[in-house]
């Protein structure tokens, strides 16, 4: 059986051990993020959220999720 | 989180001010202030809060706009860490390039005449000059040149930080202004709802003093009774 290659990215600062392969779309829905409700970044680029599915994460790939929150 | 949405709307505002701060993934249950307040009933108004520079500054609104299509922003860029003072120079460049991406933004400034006017003209859609340092309570050190600032612009002009107590919002709306920002004055209040409420009474007293025409002042007394028929 073909062993399947992980690979690690940081989510908002922190370390996380992915599988090789996995899309964008696929990892926020992971991490149960309203996609409506944030914007996401890439490596410092804003990422339409429609294309979520077609970007394939890279290894020391750096992902920022925001929100609003009360402040200002 | 359900107190600040009861505190919006005691104080009966339109606009609330939003930051853009990460998701905690770790604690997906934690609350969401869109599920407490509705962006649909209230203006989020997406500000640069704890900004210090223009990079900075851009990448947060520009963040903020994808959330949901946010145009309306509030530019706040800060020069130092003490006073929280605004950086005018990065203040006014990020102005520029926000204007020229399409976003409609409203400046956080010094109660600096030449320099409101300089915003106005870089595409600025609102003017929100500071009473007093941020969170400083003193109320509106500068009553002349707010005065000023509202003679010269059409723009809306909007007090920014430094408000302690509802007489203070009575005092920028009598000076013309047509908006406070309050944060810390009701947060931090001992009773926030109640503040909230005499924010709320505050606006519309001055304001509607400002629009009533207030009576010339003299140095000398003069009778409010007519003496005709005086006994």
């Amino acid at each position: 059986m073909k062993k399947v290659k992980k690979i690690k990215i940081k989510v908002n600062g922190k370390l996380k051990v992915i599988k090789e392969g996995y899309n964008l779309l696929k990892l926020i829905n992971n991490l149960k993020i309203p996609i409506k409700k944030v914007a996401i970044e890439l490596n410092k680029e804003i990422v339409d959220k429609k294309k979520l599915n077609m970007i394939k994460l890279k290894t020391n790939d750096k992902i920022e999720i925001v929100h609003f929150i009360g402040g200002g | 989180m359900s107190e600040c949405a009861k505190a919006i709307k005691l104080s009966g505002a339109d606009i609330v001010t939003v930051a853009v701060r990460r998701v905690n993934i770790s604690d997906k249950k934690k609350p969401i202030l869109m599920d407490y307040i509705d962006p649909k009933k209230i203006t989020y108004l997406p500000n640069t809060a704890g900004c210090f520079n223009s990079n900075e500054a851009l990448r947060t609104l520009r963040l903020a706009r994808e959330i949901g299509g946010w145009k309306l922003v509030k530019l706040e860029v800060l020069g130092d860490k003490k006073n929280l003072f605004p950086e005018m120079i990065e203040t006014l460049r990020s102005t520029e390039i926000l204007a020229k991406e399409g976003f409609k933004v409203m400046v956080y400034c010094n109660d600096d005449p030449l320099m409101a006017k300089r915003l106005e003209n870089s595409g600025a859609c609102a003017i929100m000059p500071l009473a007093a340092p941020i969170g400083s309570g003193l109320g509106i050190q500068n009553k002349v040149n707010i005065k000023i600032i509202r003679n010269q612009t059409k723009l809306p002009l909007i007090i920014d930080a430094g408000l302690g107590q509802a007489s203070d919002a009575v005092i920028a709306m009598e000076l013309g202004c047509d908006g406070v920002l309050v944060n810390t004055a009701i947060a931090k209040a001992k009773k926030p709802f109640e503040m909230a409420l005499a924010f709320k009474n505050a606006v519309i007293a001055g304001r509607k003093s400002y629009l009533s025409g207030r009576i010339e002042k003299k140095i000398l007394g003069s009778p409010s009774t007519s003496n005709k028929g005086i006994i």
